[in-house]
């Protein structure tokens, strides 16, 4: 629903994670300052703290995802939270078991909070009304609906790279320097969850997106997204691009029915070593991976040092960290190096 | 076709008095008492008096009509007897108004030969209403093949579909109607292309793409419906769309009904209350095909039956289990419940003017149509009486009109009455309505089926 929120939302009540329209910029601040505290957690010699001791943190990712889980995981370790994981192929949903049985489970177990990762739209919302308050719920990735964690670490990833063009200590950036910075989506715009989340998040920051996609691939109706412009044309924005957010095309797109074929959408596209030498030096290029080399990144691109991946996903933990935090540790938010 | 076999008509008091409403039938509203004697209406008039020994039911500030007809009704039997039964559907549907249903052939076997629709005849003997079967018009609805359908008529069947599902292939429609314009009967379609709806689970437009779930485009019933009105044209047989919900296909249906085409409608009361708005909650009760639309369409729907155009109001009543239901919405089975809450929801959608969500904080709309009562009745009565056979120059069994001897199955509806729907009210062996915890206005007070009061004051009496 993010891409949508017309008006500032409210204040996060902090009992659920599940969309970014969650969100108001202060929370979004709020969050962004915690996790650069926890990104320092995490450069210790023993990185870990005591935050969330005797806490139980449970993953339930019903969709294949190894990266996304084991960031939460080592995000709650770090917070010395006990983890549970279940995904699908190693549990009972593979004998016939509902989710929402599955869920059942799941609670009378003890967890405080359990990470919802599901293949259908709107799953961590179901499960956060069928465990009530009883059980934050974080969206792990929901469908083509939306992924706030990545949209946060993508934030928290461009927060740190305009502090370093600043020349100033992350600590003290801000999210000034959000404002009228130009971003293009480019890609599957239509079946990303990243995207429906990033549009939202950077909306709320006051950034320009633009998306970059062929009309198979953008959603039905773009009415009331707050977005700078659409484009099917990638050559005709990278000039003029501050950040250039690649999304990652489902190889199975390419078989003919939303485009002719992967050398095509390459073509059209993909951010080639060419392309890369039009964006400006201090540009910078995100992808949520995982990538695939060859069809919307070139293989000399992702060692380019205007590509931030390896970063973001350093800065994936920093930032659940600090989800998990706020969402386990309500009005403790001052206490993040106790112990 | 012979009147139905039901054991119900025992049940009836020898003479029953309606006293005190107004009566609505197709020849107008007026302000009458009406004396039931042996299961047929016996007199019709003011203040009539109470004969001895007659069964009274007070209908003073209520509407005396002829029982509601459901063309469209899911009775889940055989086959799916945790969702609904025959019986349990029959007593959610005489509570909600009706006194006879279509029984839609997608159950488990389906309703594709003989021997399921004497099966579904004979659990009908004791439903609280009367049952119409309708058959299937390919085998194991699976458009290949057509299923017997004169055999099926000749056991009283007269409306075929495959509903749940269109007839994809246009060439085994084409031959049916060819057919089935030897035996009198009509084909309704659900009108889905199913190349065009793919694996879509609300309707495309602004909330599908906020919300990434994958939609059900407008144009996968338009398709549809412009294929069906082709090949209609080609055949000259009789053709009722189930369940339009598209202005498109309202454009579409205004053409060919001006050209003079064999082809009725109907619309359901969800589709008229209800938009893609809702689904912004991920709650599979929501999920229905064809999907609840947006705002435009509601309109347009509303419109359409304001004009006549639309031929009549059907609840598409389709009962599912919460393991169906509780459940990610892409493995959710599509469908509501609708039997009994029709009236009010038909009510303040077409006479009230009430804007999405109806039932759920809309307020009134002046920009929306208002059907007069006597209109309203007749889109959920004597219009869908004709379209199922059963109609007053047909079997003359439904759709009135309430005078001496005719058939007395009756409603006695509460145009004003507020109330909420608790899950305990449901007659329906499934919980899947969107209406539950919503305050409706418009209530069904009595029903009488062939003489006997099967509701009296909102309780079902078996």
């Amino acid at each position: 629903m993010s891409p949508s929120s017309a008006s500032p939302a409210a204040r996060w009540d902090r009992r659920h994670l599940l969309s970014v329209a969650d969100l108001s910029r202060d929370d979004l601040v709020e969050l962004l300052t915690l996790s650069e505290r926890f990104a320092e957690v995490g450069r210790r010699p023993i990185p870990k703290v005591p935050a969330l001791r005797g806490r139980t943190v449970g993953t339930v990712f019903v969709e294949a995802s190894t990266r996304t889980r084991l960031s939460f995981e080592t995000a709650a370790r770090r917070l010395s939270a006990d983890v549970l994981s279940f995904t699908a192929s190693s549990s009972s949903l593979t004998k016939g078991e509902s989710l929402r049985d599955t869920v059942r489970t799941i609670e009378a177990l003890g967890v405080d909070c359990v990470v919802v990762r599901h293949g259908c739209a709107g799953v961590p919302t179901q499960v956060a009304r069928w465990l009530g308050d009883r059980v934050a719920v974080v969206n792990g990735g929901d469908g083509w609906h939306e992924h706030p964690t990545q949209a946060l670490l993508d934030v928290s990833t461009l927060q740190q790279a305009l502090a370093a063009r600043a020349g100033v200590p992350v600590e003290e950036a801000g999210v000034e320097g959000f404002a009228g910075l130009r971003v293009a989506i480019v890609g599957d715009v239509g079946h990303s969850r990243v995207a429906r989340s990033l549009v939202g998040l950077l909306a709320v920051l006051g950034a320009k997106v633009t998306l970059v996609a062929p009309g198979s691939l953008l959603p039905a109706s773009l009415e009331g997204w707050p977005l700078a412009g659409v484009s099917h044309d990638l050559d005709a924005v990278l000039g003029d691009l501050d950040v250039c957010y690649l999304l990652r095309l489902q190889t199975e797109r390419g078989a003919g029915r939303f485009l002719p074929s992967l050398r095509e959408y390459r073509e059209c596209f993909g951010l080639s070593a060419k392309r890369a030498a039009r964006l400006g030096p201090d540009a910078v290029v995100l992808h949520p991976g995982p990538m695939v080399r060859g069809v919307e990144i070139a293989e000399e691109v992702c060692e380019d040092p205007r590509c931030l991946v390896l970063q973001q996903v350093e800065t994936g933990v920093a930032v659940r960290m600090a989800v998990l935090y706020q969402l386990l540790t309500p009005g403790e938010s001052e206490e993040v190096n106790r112990g | 076709m012979a009147e139905p076999r039901r054991r119900t008509t025992r049940r009836a008091p020898r003479v029953l008095v309606l006293r005190g409403g107004t009566v609505v039938d197709e020849g107008g509203a007026r302000r009458a008492d009406v004396v039931v004697r042996e299961g047929r209406i016996d007199a019709v008039g003011p203040d009539l008096g109470v004969p001895g020994g007659a069964t009274v039911l007070e209908a003073d500030g209520c509407l005396v009509t002829p029982g509601f007809v459901d063309l469209h009704c899911h009775l889940r039997q055989p086959g799916g007897e945790t969702a609904e039964t025959v019986v349990s559907a029959s007593r959610a549907a005489v509570l909600g108004g009706f006194t006879a249903v279509v029984a839609m052939p997608n159950t488990e076997p389906a309703i594709d030969q003989a021997s399921v629709v004497r099966e579904v005849q004979a659990l009908a003997e004791d439903a609280l209403c009367e049952v119409a079967v309708a058959g299937a018009i390919t085998v194991g609805r699976a458009g290949e093949r057509l299923a017997p359908l004169g055999e099926m008529a000749a056991l009283g069947v007269r409306l075929f579909t495959d509903d749940g599902r269109g007839v994809q292939d246009g060439g085994v429609l084409r031959r049916a109607l060819d057919y089935a314009r030897g035996l009198g009967v009509t084909l309704a379609e659900h009108c889905e292309d199913e190349a065009i709806a793919g694996a879509g689970l609300m309707h495309e437009g602004v909330w599908s793409s906020r919300l990434g779930l994958p939609g059900r485009p407008a144009a996968a019933e338009e398709a549809m419906v412009a294929r069906d009105l082709a090949l209609l044209r080609a055949t000259g047989g009789r053709l009722h769309l189930l369940h339009l919900s598209s202005a498109g296909s309202f454009r579409l249906l205004a053409a060919a009904k001006a050209e003079g085409l064999a082809v009725t409608a109907e619309v359901t009361p969800h589709h008229l209350a209800l938009t893609d708005a809702c689904l912004a909650d991920f709650d599979p009760v929501w999920k229905v095909h064809p999907p609840l639309r947006g705002g435009a369409d509601v309109a347009a729907a509303r419109e359409a039956c304001a004009s006549g155009l639309v031929d009549a109001l059907a609840t598409d009543h389709a009962p599912h289990p919460p393991e169906a239901k509780e459940v990610p919405l892409d493995e959710a089975a599509p469908g509501m419940l609708g039997l009994q809450t029709a009236w009010p929801v038909a009510l303040a959608a077409l006479h009230d003017g009430v804007a999405p969500p109806v039932g759920l904080g809309g307020e009134p709309d002046p920009g929306s149509p208002r059907l007069d009562l006597v209109r309203l009745v007749g889109l959920l009565s004597w219009q869908p009486a004709r379209i199922a056979g059963l109609g007053p120059e047909q079997v003359g069994t439904q759709g009135g009109p309430i005078v001496p001897g005719a058939a007395a199955n009756l409603a006695v509806l509460d145009p004003a009455c507020r109330w909420r729907l608790e899950a305990g009210a449901l007659a329906s062996l499934s919980r899947n309505s969107p209406w539950l915890g919503a305050t409706l206005t418009g209530r069904v007070r009595h029903t009488v089926v062939a003489g006997e009061p099967v509701v009296v004051d909102g309780e079902a009496q078996r």
